[in-house]
């Protein structure tokens, strides 16, 4: 009688790498045949040049320190250093690699990253009605926003950092006022 | 990684914790995380009793922290005095453990600290101003786990008899409760908003 499993979840501010988990990691050196990426854990995640899809040993990717990266956990646990890689089981890059040019990377706490990560976010659909822009969620509390001006960015991203504390009720009015504009 | 501050009367303090981060070679420990705790006092530089503190702090937290989930690590609490109006170390013990659940650490049960002074006539008096501290013929502090209201911590300035240490403990465990109830009460509202 009874039983039954429950995973319980909780607010962090500090990331731990989880296998299989999808982060924006930033590149921070190249050493050798790896780049090493601050993924904003205990310790640097390394990624392997030939991680990435048709990458070989003549064809190599072109990152520079400083660039955007979206991978996932080969292997995490807290014996090793996390790798990460930007092609999936079936060697398709699915979305993951470099991330391009300008837009606006900035940080937000891990609760909010799950929210908006859920089904039919609707934050996310009523942004998408305000302007066009892309997004990138890193499970490691990382977003990356980029729209048409810079104005239409820095609006973007202060309503998904203040959609942490505002009501359902509040973020209507904000997106209201805006489109009105 | 952000500060948490409870008030118990006028002693106040500022917690800030920082981690699991990256250690030094020299600091790491192969199979935990190593903590350190950083006690700063309100005027001047940490001297020797800011050390000792440190160290009863630090014993108490790693009492609780699951330090084998986050190896080769380093978790930093330091814990800012604002201000001192008696009852500091509980209120350092409180603030630390504030600090650890603000970070989502994980830990095998939560602590809070309790001071207990003993009169010259035996009267035990909870949570002393700085006054009643100098007057008592012993003050005492224990660190209290939530999950069976078991000591972590215990240390004693003065002389006072078992039995008087032992009522002390008594009520140290009873005050507790109260104390707990503001953790959660806190927690909730903090949650609450979102």
């Amino acid at each position: 009688a009874g039983g039954g499993a429950y995973w319980v979840d909780s607010q962090q501010k500090r990331y731990v790498p989880v296998k299989g988990d999808h982060v924006i990691g930033i590149v921070t050196a190249k050493a050798g045949d790896m780049f090493k990426l601050d993924v904003g854990g205990s310790e640097p995640a390394s990624l392997s040049y030939l991680a990435f899809e048709g990458a070989t040993k003549r064809n190599r990717p072109n990152v520079q320190v400083g660039d955007l990266i979206y991978g996932q956990f080969l292997v995490a646990n807290k014996d090793m250093e996390p790798e990460m890689v930007c092609i999936d089981s079936s060697g398709k890059s699915s979305g993951m690699g470099i991330i391009g040019q300008d837009g606006f990377l900035f940080k937000v706490s891990l609760g909010l990253i799950r929210k908006l990560l859920a089904p039919k976010c609707e934050i996310i659909q009523e942004l998408s009605q305000l302007y066009p822009f892309e997004l990138v969620l890193g499970m490691n509390g990382r977003i990356w926003v980029k729209a048409k001006t810079v104005q239409q960015t820095l609006i973007i991203v202060n309503i998904l950092e203040a959609s942490e504390y505002m009501t359902a009720e509040q973020r209507k009015q904000a997106l209201a006022k805006l489109s009105g504009n | 990684d952000l500060p948490a501050l409870p008030v118990p009367g006028d002693t106040s303090v500022l917690a800030g914790l920082y981690g699991p981060a990256e250690a030094k070679l020299s600091k790491e420990l192969p199979d935990r995380a190593a903590l350190e705790v950083l006690l700063r006092p309100k005027v001047g530089l940490p001297g020797v009793l800011e050390r000792s503190r440190e160290q009863l702090l630090r014993q108490t937290c790693e009492a609780v922290v699951l330090g084998v989930l986050h190896p080769r690590t380093a978790i930093t609490l330091v814990l800012q005095v604002l201000s001192d109006a008696g009852s500091l170390l509980s209120c350092c013990l409180n603030a630390a453990c504030m600090g650890l659940l603000d970070a989502g650490l994980p830990l095998s049960s939560l602590f809070c600290g309790v001071t207990c002074a003993l009169d010259p006539d035996g009267t035990i008096i909870l949570d002393p101003t700085t006054r009643q501290e100098q007057e008592a013929r012993a003050v005492l502090s224990f660190a209290i786990d939530s999950s069976e209201r078991k000591v972590l911590m215990a240390t004693t300035k003065g002389s006072c008899s078992m039995e008087e240490m032992q009522q002390c403990l008594a009520a140290a465990q009873r005050a507790a409760d109260t104390i707990f109830q503001f953790y959660r009460d806190s927690m909730r509202r903090k949650y609450s908003k979102s």
